[in-house]
């Protein structure tokens, strides 16, 4: 019960934040985590990312969508450091990350997850989960050496590993090899395992890619769970069934700019978007001749169709 | 046929100073391509920096012995350091291609008429072992015992050496042991898996291969260091890349990635050499073999190694140690 209400809280103070907020790109959010700057990323001629100026809202669940194509992943992996980004800065929580190598940026507090899963196949699903604990003591060289040193900790990292394990209900598989889970599993444990960095942003790159029906509901329950328990999402889908489930705040991306913002359920009706996934004539004729042309061949083929049912 | 012999040879073979500084250097290897999925193609470069730092410390430089070890030490620091820091930023392949290049620069630099001086050219070195073996605590004379007919015994020298041999492989699997259990040996192994996911989660991908290649490189000097005690020489052609392929015949048929592996892989290696070996010039020399003679026994042993090896793969991809299931996740 009192989850319950906490739940609608955090909701419900993610929706206040949104609730008078500009559709426009780059519209300034009350309580920003992460705030991009004019980033641009080129692969020679072409200019996957060119990102003006966006705010992700602190303790907001935020959706970014987008036509494929259009930088999103290219986007993802600038902000965390996989990719290094030809120009623009970001700070998150005030502190500028442009240049930051990945590990570090994971260590700040912004842990992404990847499009294709990176279970590490020949570990445990326990010691995939052990690994995303921070400090450890047993990572230098010269303590490793010394069990008595590090066991302790090794402990409590394990009965935290343990535990969301438990929540993302794959305790029963913790002593099996990660490469033998299914594809969900996967998606789960990489989930889990980027909570055992205690991340205060999350960043989700198509979490749903390549997941059956029946795990998309506790994944989905995962994610709002991210944001009940006070950390930040963001994230990269294609599936815009999840979207308007679980968003508070949607972002659209088209030939590596934001084209637009909004609330999930009023996105996809915004003509900017339509524009983008569907190209802005999508519905006209591109000339009077084509269209008796594209009629002809319409009323050519019912017939034939007419004919060839008669003949029978 | 001469059995008592073949058995003899065979059997001391499986404890003898070319299992030891195979198998210590295989050890090494493990750490590099076992664990940390790194493609350490110039093994041999290790070694071959250790033996001559000992060698032209003790030979051109005049000084002790122990100055001799602990310059073989830097010389194969400093190769792990000059050999990583331009390619463990780059893919796994590069490092491939950059280590066996590396490798050969250095056994060619050692060989070179222009370096005659200092490195002796391709006649290398010898004469520097007197400080290891002043240190024998062996007096003169044949150690071992028979084990029913079969006659297994060692010279003073060869005990020392294969002591001190054992003694270190005991040492290195024991820290490979150690560390591979520990949070550090976690972070190895996963950066074998995916290096990317490590990153992601806060680990300086960068400095775990430097610390692995470094031990590994070191490991791997120690066998140097037997090499030249053992035989009392070194040149620079026993370095070259075939070593190299040598070890990691040894860590794929013990089981990669496993503490005893490349240890039983070596036994097993030279044993299964010298047996054939053995056998093969025992029947050239009797008479039941007659299209071919001694000198081409040599050449048709390793083709049978080479043959029994596939076999291996096929039957148990995995080695002697290594468990089935990792293969099968492999095979995805």
């Amino acid at each position: 019960m009192h989850a319950e209400t906490m739940s609608t809280d955090r909701k419900a103070a993610a929706l206040a934040a949104f609730k008078d907020l500009a559709r426009d790109p780059g519209v300034p959010k009350p309580d920003p985590i992460l705030v991009v700057d004019h980033v641009v990323r080129r692969f020679g001629g072409l200019t996957a990312v060119d990102v003006g100026h966006v705010e992700i809202q602190r303790g907001s669940i935020t959706a970014l969508i987008g036509p494929n194509g259009a930088g999103k992943t290219t986007f993802f992996n600038q902000l965390t450091g996989f990719d290094t980004a030809d120009a623009g800065s970001w700070t998150f929580n005030g502190r500028s990350m442009n240049g930051v190598p990945a590990h570090k940026v994971a260590r700040s507090g912004m842990v992404r997850t990847f499009q294709l899963t990176k279970a590490l196949s020949r570990l445990t699903v326990l010691e995939n989960m052990r690994l995303g604990a921070q400090k450890q003591k047993g990572e230098n060289f010269w303590r490793a050496l010394v069990p008595r040193v590090w066991r302790a900790q090794e402990d409590e990292i394990t009965e935290r590993a343990e535990e969301l394990l438990a929540r993302f209900k794959l305790d029963a598989k913790r002593d099996d090899f990660a490469g033998s889970l299914s594809g969900g599993q996967r998606k789960l444990l990489e989930m889990a395992r980027a909570l055992m960095v205690n991340p205060e942003l999350v960043m989700l790159d198509e979490p749903m890619a390549g997941v059956n029906p029946a795990l998309t509901q506790s994944l989905l329950g995962h994610v709002k769970d991210l944001r009940e328990q006070g950390m930040t999402v963001l994230f990269v889908e294609h599936d815009m069934d999840m979207v308007r489930d679980i968003s508070d705040w949607v972002i659209v991306m088209a030939q590596g700019a934001v084209i637009a913002e909004g609330p999930p359920s009023t996105i996809m009706s915004d003509q900017r978007v339509i524009d983008a996934y569907l190209g802005a004539h999508h519905d006209a004729p591109l000339s009077e001749g084509e269209l008796e042309a594209q009629l002809q061949e319409a009323e050519a083929a019912l017939e034939a169709e007419i004919e060839e049912e008669t003949q029978k | 046929m001469d059995w008592i012999t073949i058995f003899s040879t065979t059997i001391k073979s499986a404890v003898g100073v070319e299992t030891v500084l195979y198998g210590i250097a295989a050890i090494g290897l493990n750490v590099h391509f076992g664990y940390t999925g790194l493609l350490n193609f110039g093994q041999a470069a290790f070694m071959g920096v250790a033996g001559y730092g000992l060698a032209v410390t003790v030979v051109v430089l005049g000084m002790p012995f122990w100055a001799g070890i602990i310059f073989g030490l830097i010389a194969a620091v400093i190769l792990a350091f000059l050999l990583g820091i331009p390619t463990l930023q780059l893919r796994a392949d590069y490092l491939a291609i950059v280590t066996i290049a590396a490798a050969e620069i250095v056994r060619l630099v050692f060989r070179s008429v222009q370096f005659k001086d200092v490195f002796g050219g391709s006649d290398g070195h010898r004469g520097f072992t007197e400080g290891f073996y002043a240190l024998n605590p062996y007096p003169t004379g044949n150690y071992g015992f028979n084990l029913g007919p079969i006659p297994l015994f060692f010279n003073h020298r060869t005990m020392w050496v294969i002591t001190v041999g054992w003694v270190l492989i005991a040492l290195a699997c024991l820290i490979v042991h150690l560390l591979m259990k520990s949070p550090w040996g976690r972070v190895l192994k996963a950066i074998r898996e995916d290096e990317d996911a490590v990153r992601s989660l806060g680990k300086s991908v960068f400095s775990y291969k430097m610390q692995a290649l470094v031990l590994g490189g070191v490991i791997g000097s120690l066998g140097g260091f037997i090499y030249g005690l053992g035989y009392a020489s070194v040149q620079p052609d026993v370095f070259g890349t075939e070593t190299t392929f040598y070890m990691y015949t040894m860590v794929i048929l013990g089981g990669a990635a496993r503490v005893l592996g490349p240890v039983i892989g070596s036994m097993l290696f030279w044993v299964l050499l010298v047996l054939i070996y053995g056998v093969l010039s025992e029947a050239v020399r009797v008479g039941y073999i007659t299209f071919m003679d001694t000198n081409q026994v040599g050449a048709l042993r390793w083709i049978l190694v080479g043959a029994g090896l596939i076999l291996l793969l096929v039957y148990r991809p995995q080695g002697i140690f290594g468990d089935k299931r990792e293969i099968a996740i492999d095979a995805r």
